[in-house]
């Protein structure tokens, strides 16, 4: 008894700590539930990542990358993927203060900079399959076509969630448990754009100076 | 004493009447895009340039990568280091950990690998046991 009234009497304890306090509200609980899933995903990447620096080398004399990229192409992915988490980040702000027509706004923006990110990519996927650098060709491609392709497959499946929430948002507007998963898809979608940042540097990047 | 201190949930601001001098929620988004579109522009350029010597420019693309990772944890995910985020921290702090021994274990022990496998044909067998 004498501790907690030592406590207590500290002016800054004037609100009980997290472990007095009880069960934390279901918001908290259910976003540090999904980033805990981020953060094994992320290491899902690092395992990519580093299967692609093992195997940049090994192209069995196919193309090389400094051959097949095209720096122009991955500078507009990088702006897209960037600005949409950017309005996605608007977008939270626009669903804090419950505005409908900000949050729809928000999405469409973010969902058409996501669009064209994927279009831009499955257009340089299909170049380089038309060119013979498919994913039996070398290690190296392997590697590089898993990687990508992989983050690739997290942002379809981040713009699938997003049109998802916006039919949720329409029909139970900002009800609590809807709030709880928009502020998981921005988790998600801003997680896909720290990974890409990964992406652009080693893959594109460092693989042109090779 | 109906509030209690919970902890914050990830990507969530701390809210303005708990802090009111905290900076407008649209002017950290704002920052964070800027400084973003920065290092992504050092990085494209230094890629490109002939201007830096090649092996350190290597070192400088993965800086900036480092540095853009963290500018987006803090201004877009609102990572911070007051109590209330403790949890979230300290989750990502052992993420990092996990990333940073498959990453940097995985390369390793590869280049070691390789570099045991190329050695030439009439090396005598002590030297390919040193490892």
């Amino acid at each position: 008894m004498n501790i907690a009234a030592a406590i207590d009497s500290v002016p800054l304890e004037a609100l009980p700590s997290a472990s007095e306090a009880g069960p934390a509200p279901k918001r908290i609980v259910v976003a540090y539930g999904f980033w805990i899933f981020l953060l094994s995903d992320i290491v899902m990447f690092a395992a990519l990542f580093a299967s692609y620096a093992v195997l940049v080398r090994s192209t069995a004399g196919g193309p090389t990358g400094a051959q097949l990229f095209n720096q122009a192409t991955v500078a507009i992915e990088t702006a897209c993927l960037l600005v949409s988490s950017y309005t996605c980040g608007l977008m939270s702000l626009a669903i804090n203060s419950r505005r409908r027509l900000g949050t729809y706004f928000g999405a469409l923006i973010t969902f058409a900079l996501g669009a064209t990110f994927l279009g831009l990519e499955i257009r340089e996927f299909a170049s380089m399959i038309a060119i013979g650098a498919t994913p039996q060709r070398s290690a190296f491609l392997s590697a590089f076509f898993t990687l990508v392709g992989c983050h690739g497959l997290h942002v379809t499946l981040g713009l699938i969630w997003l049109i998802v929430m916006m039919v949720q948002v329409a029909v139970f507007g900002f009800a609590a448990r809807v709030q709880r998963r928009l502020l998981c898809f921005s988790l998600f979608w801003h997680a896909l754009d720290i990974v890409w940042v990964g992406v652009f540097t080693v893959v594109y990047l460092m693989g042109v100076s090779l | 004493m109906t509030e209690a201190r919970h902890e914050r949930a990830p990507g969530d601001r701390p809210s303005r009447e708990m802090d009111a001098s905290a900076p407008s929620e649209f002017l950290v988004y704002t920052i964070g895009l800027f400084v973003a579109v920065l290092l992504t522009a050092t990085s494209f350029w230094a890629a490109n340039t002939t201007l830096l010597w090649p092996g350190g420019v290597f070192l400088g693309l993965a800086v900036l990568a480092i540095a853009q990772m963290g500018i987006h944890l803090v201004f877009f995910l609102h990572m911070t280091s007051g109590p209330e985020s403790t949890n979230n921290v300290l989750a990502l702090a052992f993420g990092l950990l996990i990333v940073f021994v498959v990453v940097a274990g995985t390369m390793w022990i590869m280049a070691d690998m390789n570099a045991n496998m190329i050695m030439p044909s009439g090396a005598p067998m002590s030297m390919r046991m040193q490892h």
